[in-house]
């Protein structure tokens, strides 16, 4: 049907490129898994923020293929920056990249009528296409049985079944790629399909937007091919349908879907203590290594107190961040993602959000640069852009140990309640509250002022409930591990050089009282910003530790403890800063500095990731105006009230 | 964008976007069914099951430009002839709905579901 050409397959030298595209949930990363094991990366693509993952594998003809996971999709129209990808890749019209030599288009068995008709388009663009039919596992369970070959000869496509959870079919398809390059080679047409001609008005590069029209024609072409191929259109999945009533129950849903986030927050915290703890013992045998085998000097201190500690600060919430993944993941690849997302909609459309901003906003417990990346899911520009605007609203695993600090200093450990509720923990509580209640009211004001306007529509697939595969799982870890580690290897690290920088330079000179970093460019902005933070009732020691608190929160810790001029790190620092702090606070200042970290903008790494996602300084002005006010503002109130209130 | 079916709007729904002359529906195939018999999907309550007979988003609001949520709602299956039956409802005010759709499920909300035209079947 096509006699456009588009490209010359393009593997001299460079290894032939395949692509797997396909509609969400149709098993697609468990496929890309399956070919390609560990080897894959993630990385980005040039210009936008979209993850671009890739990984190799060797054909069964010895060739090396690289394969591209592109975001899944329904349609080449695309609606949200990672569909965009997907259109842009397909067709070729990223710069600096070449379309793919092959493009492996997966489609759930079971789901042929929705997922076929992304392959016709995509057959459309005149490249060799290979059929995955995956999940074929499901569908015989199902009884519904889809011929392979009919399937084949009626959409012109080669046809392999798969059970990429299973790793089988994964053969037959890396055949059928081998003999699809050499078709290829041969310079072959694809082969003609029995389709009728709905060509719209074909662009340049073979493709335009269908209209409403050419979808329909597309539809009434799956139908035709359904009846060719498809057997037995089986039962739906009964066992999904019995957990729904269950799980969307309008009494039980919610509370359901608030079990499993209290058990997760549990989890956060109590699987990740052990790890963080090691990591903590073995950056102070690092620091303690480093400091015993090098002399005094600059390099020293640039070794262990810039780059061990600063980095080290960073990687001990890695283990956090891998707890909040594995139930990210879970979540997803059980399907009850969606659900919790439609259990939200409502909740969360009060206050003008989509169902769909729920996972970035849970991710940002952990981290608020991930969750900021997660928004990219979000179709409409204003929605995610409120979105983004009150994710580090959402208190972040960073802020703990703050909170942790003041909270042993300032509050007494008794319980209340008739010894049911610990008041440390009630206090903790509160935190947590007063964010996610002011990330609330920071979006029903932000999409009533200047996000104004309908919501998107929810359009989202329900799929069916299925097992994990405990292979695929920890595949999803490994790559957020990496990620994690490789942003606080680049822009962390430098971050962490420059502070340390600030806070060493100029030295003090000889004979000086008082801490070093008293004299550092640091000690001189905290002297500059000290009056500007006295009427919200900070020290200068606090305003000093804030310079560096904008690298990570948990900086701020160690700052005090320079500041105050204790030796010690890690848990005796904390422990012996939270007495020294209860001698020079009064409770008014301690409220006012934890009402500050419920809102400040801090942590640059944060910033910056607003800065790409937006791809605009302005909305990062403006993320760090209105948070700046809202935490001074807040410390403002606390300090005031809590001054009156205890008399002091 | 194929013009609505006749028949008499659904009690709840704004009279304009069902009093439009109807024409034939390029692209369609069957002829409109009865009248008595259509209304739309966001009226549907739990376990009832209907064929979807039309889209019409005109009555719709929506951010998006025209014709794009029509568009969007064929991509996800909701076409003329497609058999959908409602599931799930959601809480509070039994919203969104979760619809069955020949072999898959899908998460819309009722104003959006509004654009469907159905025959209870």
């Amino acid at each position: 049907m096509s006699d456009t050409v588009l490209s010359t397959p393009a593997f001299m030298g460079a290894p032939p490129r395949i692509a797997l595209v396909g509609n969400p949930n149709c098993g697609k990363t468990a496929l890309f898994n399956a070919l390609t094991g560990a080897r894959q990366k993630v990385a980005n693509y040039p210009g936008v923020t979209v993850e671009r993952k890739i990984g190799e594998f060797l054909s069964p003809a010895g060739t090396r293929v690289q394969l591209v996971d592109l975001p899944g999709t329904y349609s080449l129209r695309a609606r949200s920056p990672d569909e965009e990808v997907t259109r842009d890749v397909v067709l070729g019209r990223f710069q600096h990249e070449a379309p793919p030599d092959v493009m492996v288009c997966v489609a759930d068995a079971t789901n042929l009528r929705l997922h076929l008709r992304l392959v016709l388009e995509l057959k459309k663009l005149g490249r060799p296409i290979i059929l995955a039919l995956n999940m074929m596992d499901v569908a015989e369970a199902r009884g519904c049985r889809v011929d392979a070959a009919a399937l084949s000869a009626a959409l012109g496509v080669p046809v392999v079944p798969t059970v990429a959870i299973k790793r089988t079919g994964v053969v037959g398809l890396l055949d059928q790629i081998d003999r699809s390059m050499i078709a290829m080679t041969a310079a072959l047409p694809p082969s003609p399909g029995n389709a009728p001609d709905i060509t719209p008005g074909t662009s340049s590069c073979g493709w335009s937007e269908p209209s409403a029209l050419d979808l329909r024609a597309y539809h009434q072409e799956v139908e035709a091919i359904l009846a060719a191929a498809l057997r037995d259109a089986g039962r739906p999945s009964l066992a999904t349908r019995r957990i729904d009533a269950a799980l969307l129950h309008p009494a039980i849903g919610l509370p359901f879907l608030f079990l499993v986030l209290f058990l997760m927050f549990q989890a956060v915290f109590a699987w990740a203590a052990v790890p963080m703890d090691m990591i903590d013992k073995g950056l102070g045998w690092v620091q303690a290594g480093a400091g015993a085998a090098l002399p005094d000097g600059l390099l020293k201190s640039l070794l262990t107190d810039g780059i061990i500690a600063g980095v080290g600060s960073v990687v001990i919430f890695l283990p956090q961040i891998l707890v909040l993944f594995f139930f990210i993941l879970m979540l997803e690849s059980t399907g009850y993602m969606a659900r919790a997302a439609f259990l939200l909609d409502r909740l969360m459309g009060g206050v003008g959000l989509h169902g769909r901003a729920f996972i970035p906003l849970l991710s940002s417990f952990a981290c608020a640069v991930p969750g900021i990346m997660a928004a990219r899911t979000i179709e409409n520009r204003a929605d995610r852009l409120a979105t983004i605007m009150i994710a580090p609203l959402m208190t972040c695993s960073a802020r703990l140990p703050v909170y942790t600090l003041i909270i042993a200093a300032f509050v007494p450990d008794r319980t209340v309640a008739g010894g049911m509720i610990g008041l440390q923990g009630l206090v903790m509580f509160t935190l947590y509250a007063a964010g996610i209640l002011s990330a609330l009211a920071a979006a029903f004001v932000l999409k009533r002022t200047i996000f104004k306007g309908a919501r998107e529509p929810l359009l989202m697939e329900l799929p069916s409930y299925r097992l994990p595969s405990p292979r695929d799982i920890l595949l999803g870890l490994l790559e957020r591990a990496r990620i994690f580690l490789a942003r606080a290897g680049t822009v962390i690290f430098a971050i962490m050089i420059l502070l340390w920088f600030l806070g060493s330079f100029p030295a003090a000179p000889d004979g000086a009282t008082g801490p070093a970093i008293d004299h550092s460019f640091a000690g001189m902005l905290g002297h500059a910003l000290a009056p500007l933070l006295a009427p919200i009732g900070f020290t200068w020691q606090i305003a000093i530790a804030l310079v560096p608190g904008m690298a990570a929160r948990e900086v701020a810790v160690a700052a005090l403890g320079t500041v105050y001029a204790l030796s010690e790190t890690g848990d005796a620092l904390s422990g012996s800063l939270a007495g020294v702090l209860a001698a020079d606070w009064s409770l008014p200042t301690a409220l006012s500095l934890l009402a500050w970290f419920v809102f400040a903008p801090q942590c640059v790494s944060t910033l910056s990731v607003v800065k790409r996602e937006t791809n605009s300084w302005f909305w990062m002005l403006v993320m760090i105006v209105y948070m700046t006010a809202l935490a001074y503002g807040a410390a403002f109130v606390t300090f005031h009230l809590s001054s009156v209130l205890l008399g002091g | 964008m194929i013009p609505p079916l006749p028949g008499p709007a659904h009690a709840a729904l704004p009279s304009t976007a069902t009093r439009q002359t109807p024409g034939p529906a390029p692209g369609t195939s069957s002829d409109p069914p009865a009248g008595d018999d259509c209304c739309r999907l966001g009226a549907l309550r739990k376990g009832q099951r209907a064929v979807v007979a039309g889209l019409d988003d005109s009555a719709v609001a929506t951010p998006l430009p025209p014709g794009e949520l029509e568009r969007r709602m064929i991509e996800m299956g909701l076409i003329e002839g497609a058999r959908v039956e409602i599931l799930h409802e959601g809480f509070p005010g039994a919203d969104p709905l979760a619809v069955r759709i020949n072999d898959h499920t899908l998460a819309l909300r009722r104003a959006e579901a509004h654009a469907v035209l159905v025959t209870l079947g």
